[in-house]
């Protein structure tokens, strides 16, 4: 048995996009401990509601994160929504769920990358990335802008698609189920790929239930936790949740990977099916006392958002309960009796969003 | 454009962004705008690198993060805020635990707006960055910075 060492890990270091810490207690290679802590990026944003209106919060709101900004948006108007009884039309639900999954397609693809990047393998961290710019340009054809695309409003969105647009993204969502095929391939099969996901950061069933892990992190362990297997809309669009029973980082890959193809095919039928009408509803008046809460499955999991109104315009309480703050717990558990090499792999497994951890 | 005989590497560091501006700035660098065709490298070390990319406000918790990782850049450096949020504060200007801008703790160079800033504008002040780099390696080699 060696001597124990303690090696910082960020806040800034090459394999993180974002600033979190963690001190790994190690004994020669192998990671005994990791005590993680946050607060670089906290902004305190929740409490801007206090300053903003309901309506300007929706894009405060959408600042939680940038790679999952619409999931955002759509948790809290639908909150909002709910709070003061407004019935949003069948069209802006549609186009609702189109961009969501739009989001999920893009935010996955952009982990897939992150991921080949982490084991050091650069030309598919390329590929992944030049798919993911497809996707971008829809939002961008559609909205104007490439991240954050404050399309959702109070009461439902905020212009219409028209049915060229539409046929459009369809035709994306064709070419962009073929790239990803192809590419897809290489993290299913590929030898070295599957040497270092195969068997490393194992979650058991137990664990992810104990430690209430969610989204891709619970469902690569075979635990279905999905908040759109609950929502009528999905069930009408042949929703169902993608499993894997491994637990290890290769299911958890598995399991993104699936979910592209299942997000592009929930877009195809949202797209054949979609009705016509209104897309936004008119929404008028204070916000009324009382509190809605409202779930949204984000690409990393479970969203939870919550609203407090107080009879003014300014809600008195907007919560988000965000997936990557449930996840480090998992993302701990992984790390204990890695070796120090796989740490950044591991970290990145859990796809972790410190932004939406600090708001 | 003598400063394009130059190749040099960037450092990324998310100061409080909220990832948009981020995965922007990672946007630069893939096959679409492909930074790397003028030479430059997103490295991970403050050590080797000649610009630092800055995006998201300051606060208490990363001002010394984002000082330090200044300090350890040798001269001449040049600091390109990116996003909104870096040059001011932007939408969370108001917000408690927001200092400011990238500029309340260390001088910065060139300011990218936009929110998220568009991988457009962020080659652009890259580029504007190295303009700045080259002046500041001749003042130095005229002894005058």
């Amino acid at each position: 048995m060696g001597k124990r060492t303690i090696v910082p890990f960020g806040p800034q270091h090459p394999a993180l996009p974002e600033p979190i810490h963690l001190d790994l207690e190690l004994e020669d290679e192998k990671v005994i401990r990791a005590i993680p802590s946050i607060g670089y990026v906290h902004r305190g944003l929740e409490k801007l509601v206090e300053k903003r209106d309901y309506e300007q919060m929706t894009y405060v709101m959408e600042r939680v994160c940038g790679i999952c900004s619409f999931g955002h948006s759509y948790g809290y108007t639908s909150a909002v929504e709910g709070l003061m009884g407004v019935d949003v039309p069948e069209r802006a639900n549609y186009l609702r769920i189109m961009f969501h999954e739009l989001s999920r397609v893009h935010s996955h693809l952009l982990w897939l990358g992150l991921l080949a990047d982490g084991l050091g393998f650069d030309s598919l961290f390329m590929h992944c990335w030049r798919i993911r710019e497809k996707v971008l340009d829809v939002f961008e054809a559609i909205t104007g802008a490439r991240v954050i695309m404050s399309f959702c409003k109070v009461g439902g969105v905020r212009k219409d698609v028209s049915p060229d647009m539409l046929r459009m993204v369809r035709n994306v969502c064709d070419d962009v189920e073929e790239e990803v095929r192809k590419t897809s391939g290489v993290f299913m099969k590929d030898s070295s790929i599957r040497n270092r996901l195969c068997g490393t950061g194992i979650l058991t069933r137990e664990d992810v239930l104990d430690l209430n892990a969610v989204g891709p992190v619970a469902r690569g362990s075979g635990v279905e936790n999905d908040a759109r297997t609950a929502e009528p809309m999905y069930r009408n669009l042949g929703f169902e949740a993608v499993l894997r029973d491994e637990g290890d980082c290769w299911a958890r890959c598995i399991v993104r990977v699936d979910e592209i193809f299942q997000s592009l095919d929930l877009i195809r039928t949202a797209i054949d099916t979609i009705p016509s009408g209104e897309f936004c509803a008119v929404v008028k008046g204070p916000v009324p006392e009382g509190d809605y809460t409202f779930r949204v499955e984000q690409p990393r999991g479970e969203g939870f958002y919550y609203v407090q109104g107080n009879g003014t315009k300014n809600l008195s309480r907007a919560r988000v309960r965000t997936p990557t703050n449930i996840n480090i717990p998992a993302m701990v558990k992984a790390l204990q009796g890695c070796d120090l090499q796989d740490v950044s792999m591991l970290v990145i497994t859990i796809d972790p969003c410190i932004s939406c951890t600090e708001r | 454009m003598s400063y394009s005989t130059k190749s040099p590497w960037i450092l990324h560091y998310d100061a409080s962004s909220c990832n948009g501006c981020d995965i922007e700035v990672l946007a630069c660098l893939t096959p679409l705008y492909d930074l790397e065709r003028f030479g430059i490298i997103n490295t991970g070390d403050p050590k080797q690198a000649d610009l630092l990319l800055i995006t998201g406000a300051v606060n208490d918790q990363n001002k010394g993060v984002v000082k330090q990782l200044y300090e350890q850049m040798p001269e001449p450096k040049v600091v390109v805020a990116v996003g909104i949020c870096a040059c001011s504060g932007g939408v969370f200007r108001e917000c408690y635990n927001i200092l400011g801008g990238i500029d309340t703790v260390i001088p910065v160079d060139v300011y990218v707006p936009g929110c998220a800033a568009r991988p457009e504008s962020i080659i652009d002040g890259v580029v504007k960055g190295l303009e700045v780099l080259e002046n500041k390696l001749n003042k130095m080699r005229e002894g005058t910075l």
